[in-house]
């Protein structure tokens, strides 16, 4: 399926030598990369052509591909998944892009019953991609912050990606596109424009279901992903003041789940810490503290930790909103007592 | 084996009681948790659970008498122990009777196995004997001797962690050696303190390898080792494996966990080819005297005394004469220092099915020759019927090891530690010998020695061999 077309894709060729690449630019060169490599690659989406997408995700977009490969919808998230289905079937390989991944919530039924299950149930493969800006920390109150990957990573036949860095951003969006599954792509709205990285010239792919070791240390293990990899690079740096070494592991996958890198670490530091901004209860901090109870009891040195936002919905209030969510400190607390058990 | 009942400490306060009475009389057989007997101490009046089940032995506190905590008061010869079944003489295992220090403090509580169901908690006894001692003098000269009965590794009532209990377990540390030393949260011991000890070679308690220090394998023991367990995990550090496992397993198998006795041999010779760099030296005896004596006092030896007269006094004699005209062979080393023994305690390395042991002819420089000969008859006896006791595989100064016994014309041991040497016996059989310029008839037999080139050199091994073999030659002493 995925032909390589060997020629190092340049982006849409505005950004200069040794340019800082933001987290949304990075999104949007995959895009477009992917695009060019590939005439079966379109967009579908709520304002994703004419206006460029409520965050500029998709800006140019339009004049580069035209409107048959860049599809602007109503306001009907069902519409828009649905019709990626269909688009699927059909051969060619939809992005749809969720204005906010919040309202993911409406196309449940079609993204767990037929996208998840077409090609376990029919042999139908479902080459799409649903993308969406997602997470808290901008005062966007609890329809526009959440972090509803658990649903879908409990649903066999989808895959679920949530990259920290805006390298992992264009690797991982690029390899979702040729992912023959459906792949739900979390893009944390926090990350667009603070996120800043220089960039490879040359075309790299990440691949998907690999963690990546972001902090060597010996001491605990602190395993995040997305905005929460950040705050968790931050504690560690407090920490290491502290004479307490953290390894920072950033899932980028969130299904399948790297067990492997996960395991190996905590062959290393026998005490973990899982950092995460969905809520707690089902967050994924439970399914990894249960892999590793399974298959490395014998090397923990200390309890399973969690550091995750509350069991509530995401507060509009700045100091509320501040409390509910998982931050630096808060991760040093509680690293600093796992250090010490 | 037998199983100490102790006076348990009812309440932190506590430091004597009174036996009120005995519900069983020696003789009696008894239900582990049975109650045994009743106690009255200025806090409570309890029935207190036998601690094994088996037969009550004997009462050493009698009725009416007031004695401190701690104290022995009676012995239950319990059954079908675990330490029989593996093989190994018996390793002090000894349940402790008492209940917890400090269970049941209100009045008239009875300590019922319902209500205080764990009168086996090793870890709780350590401390309340130090308390104990602590406060009362009297207290701490009953406190019988003796080990923690956790086995290696199994450390639940000390505070540790998963990982804790494994790196305890690999490395045969005991997790109540370390319960005064945890530097994690509220004393827990952590991986900090479980690297350090293993990094300090902490070993566990001596009574707790006695299996071990008593073992030697004979040279002529297969050297086929055997499969690692089905969980492939080794019980102790010296226990590597060579290869990949990949490489062990192919065609058709089957895979035998080590028993426990195995287990122990297997980490002491690793431990002894490791520390010991072994010299071999061979020898060969006439022992046509020997033979000659031997086959005219045979008879008249057993019907006076009821001992078989085998080889084996000859050459224990041999040795202890070339031991004491050569120390440096009866020693042992620690670090720099050479530690050369008084006392001449020849282990004699016994086989076993599946294993083997070495009982230990104590002061062997004092015995007679039928003094040489019962004791070894004795200890024989006793290895094969899984009769020693722990402290008769203990403390050997020398080891005589005889692949003789199963045909071997000679074999090179490996040694025994703590010891720097060990003699092998080979087969004694008759072959064509030149003397002087004519060809004879002669029993002979090849003895090796094994020694520790660290602190004997060849030229004391073959004078020592030299003063044995004179011995055999020139057999002079009565057997009679």
């Amino acid at each position: 399926m995925a032909k390589n077309t060997g020629a190092p894709a340049k982006g849409n060729g505005s950004a200069g030598e040794k340019t800082q690449t933001t987290f949304l630019e990075a999104i949007r060169q995959a895009l477009i990369e992917e695009m060019d490599r590939d005439p079966s690659v379109v967009m579908i989406g709520e304002d994703i052509g004419v206006y460029g997408g409520a965050f500029k995700v998709t800006a140019g977009l339009l004049e580069r591909f035209g409107w048959e490969r860049i599809i602007d919808t109503p306001i009907s998230e069902t519409a828009i998944i649905g019709a990626a289905v269909g688009m699927a079937y059909q051969g060619l390989r939809p992005v749809a892009e969720m204005q906010f991944i919040d309202f993911i919530a409406c196309c449940f039924n079609q993204l767990t019953n037929f996208a998840a299950k077409s090609h376990y149930r029919w042999g139908a493969p479902v080459p799409m991609v649903v993308r969406g800006p997602s997470g808290g920390g901008v005062h966007g109150g609890p329809f526009h912050s959440q972090n509803p990957e658990m649903y879908f990573a409990h649903t066999p036949g989808l895959k679920v990606v949530y990259p920290a860095t805006a390298y992992d951003a264009k690797g991982l969006l690029k390899s979702a596109i040729r992912d023959n599954n459906p792949v739900l792509f979390f893009e944390h709205k926090f990350l667009y424009r603070r996120i800043k990285e220089e960039l490879p010239e040359e075309e790299y792919l990440v691949p998907l279901g690999k963690a990546a070791v972001k902090r060597e240390g010996r001491d605990l293990t602190l395993i995040s992903y997305a905005a929460s990899l950040h705050t968790s690079l931050e504690a560690a740096e407090t920490l290491a003041r502290e004479g307490i070494e953290c390894e920072v592991i950033d899932l980028r996958t969130i299904m399948p789940l790297d067990k492997e890198t996960i395991l190996a670490s905590v062959a290393k530091t026998n005490k973990i810490l899982v950092v995460h901004e969905d809520t707690r209860t089902g967050g994924v901090a439970g399914e990894i503290a249960a892999v590793v109870c399974e298959d490395a009891f014998e090397d923990l040195d200390g309890p399973i930790l969690r550091v995750t936002s509350l069991d509530t919905p995401v507060p509009y209030s700045p100091p509320l909103e501040e409390r509910f969510l998982p931050n630096a400190e808060k991760v040093v607390a509680a690293a600093r007592e796992l250090a010490r058990y | 084996m037998a199983v100490d009942v102790i006076m348990p400490q009812m309440g932190e306060s506590i430091f004597e009681g009174t036996i009120t009475k005995w519900l069983k009389k020696p003789g009696d057989k008894v239900e582990r948790d049975e109650p045994l007997f009743e106690i009255s101490t200025d806090k409570v009046d309890a029935e207190i659970p036998a601690p094994a089940a088996g037969v009550l032995k004997e009462i050493k506190v009698g009725e009416g008498k007031t004695v401190p905590i701690q104290t022995v008061v009676g012995v239950i010869d319990a059954a079908g122990s675990a330490s029989a079944t593996a093989g190994a003489p018996a390793a002090p295992v000894a349940a402790p009777a008492q209940v917890p220090a400090g269970a049941p403090k209100k009045e008239e509580v009875k300590a019922t196995p319902a209500k205080s169901p764990a009168p086996r908690a090793p870890e709780t006894r350590a401390p309340a004997v130090e308390r104990a001692s602590a406060a009362s003098a009297s207290a701490s000269a009953t406190a019988p001797a003796r080990v923690p009965t956790a086995a290696p590794g199994d450390g639940r009532r000390v505070h540790s962690s998963p990982l804790v209990r494994r790196l305890a377990r690999e490395s045969n540390i005991e997790l109540d050696s370390l319960a005064e030393s945890g530097t994690g949260a509220g004393g827990r011991i952590s991986k900090k303190d479980i690297m350090a000890a293993i990094a300090a070679g902490r070993v566990p308690p001596a009574p707790a390898t006695s299996g071990a220090s008593g073992a030697a394998a004979p040279a002529s023991a297969p050297a086929k080792p055997s499969a690692p367990g089905v969980a492939g995990a080794a019980a102790h550090v010296a226990l590597e494996n060579a290869v990949p496992r990949e490489r062990i397993y192919f065609g058709k198998y089957e895979v035998q966990p080590m028993s426990v006795m195995r287990q122990k041999i297997a980490e002491h010779m690793v431990a002894s080819k490791h520390v010991s760099p072994h010299v071999y030296s061979i020898d060969e005896a006439d022992m046509s005297k020997v033979s000659a004596a031997r086959a005219k006092s045979k008879d008249e030896f057993e019907n006076n005394y009821g001992a078989k007269l085998t080889f084996m006094p000859f050459f224990l004699r041999a040795a202890v004469e070339a031991l004491r005209a050569f120390p440096t062979v009866n020693a042992s080393v620690d670090g720099t220092n050479v530690v050369l023994h008084r006392e001449i305690n020849i282990g004699v390395a016994v086989a076993l099915e599946n294993g083997l042991i070495v009982p230990v002819i104590r002061n062997a420089e004092e015995k007679n020759f039928l003094g040489l000969q019962r004791a070894m008859n004795d200890l024989a006896e006793r290895a094969r019927t899984k009769k020693l006791k722990p402290e008769e595989v203990q403390e050997s100064t020398f080891a005589i090891t005889n692949p003789g016994v199963f045909g071997g014309l000679m074999g090179l041991p490996v040694i025994n530690q703590p010891n720097v040497a060990i003699l092998g016996i080979g087969t004694i059989q008759k072959r064509a010998v030149v003397i002087e310029d004519a060809i004879a008839i002669r029993s002979m037999v090849y003895l090796t020695l094994s020694y520790d080139h660290r602190v004997v050199d060849g030229a004391i091994a073959h004078q020592f061999m030299g003063k044995l073999k004179s011995v055999l030659e020139n057999w002079s002493e009565p057997l009679i």
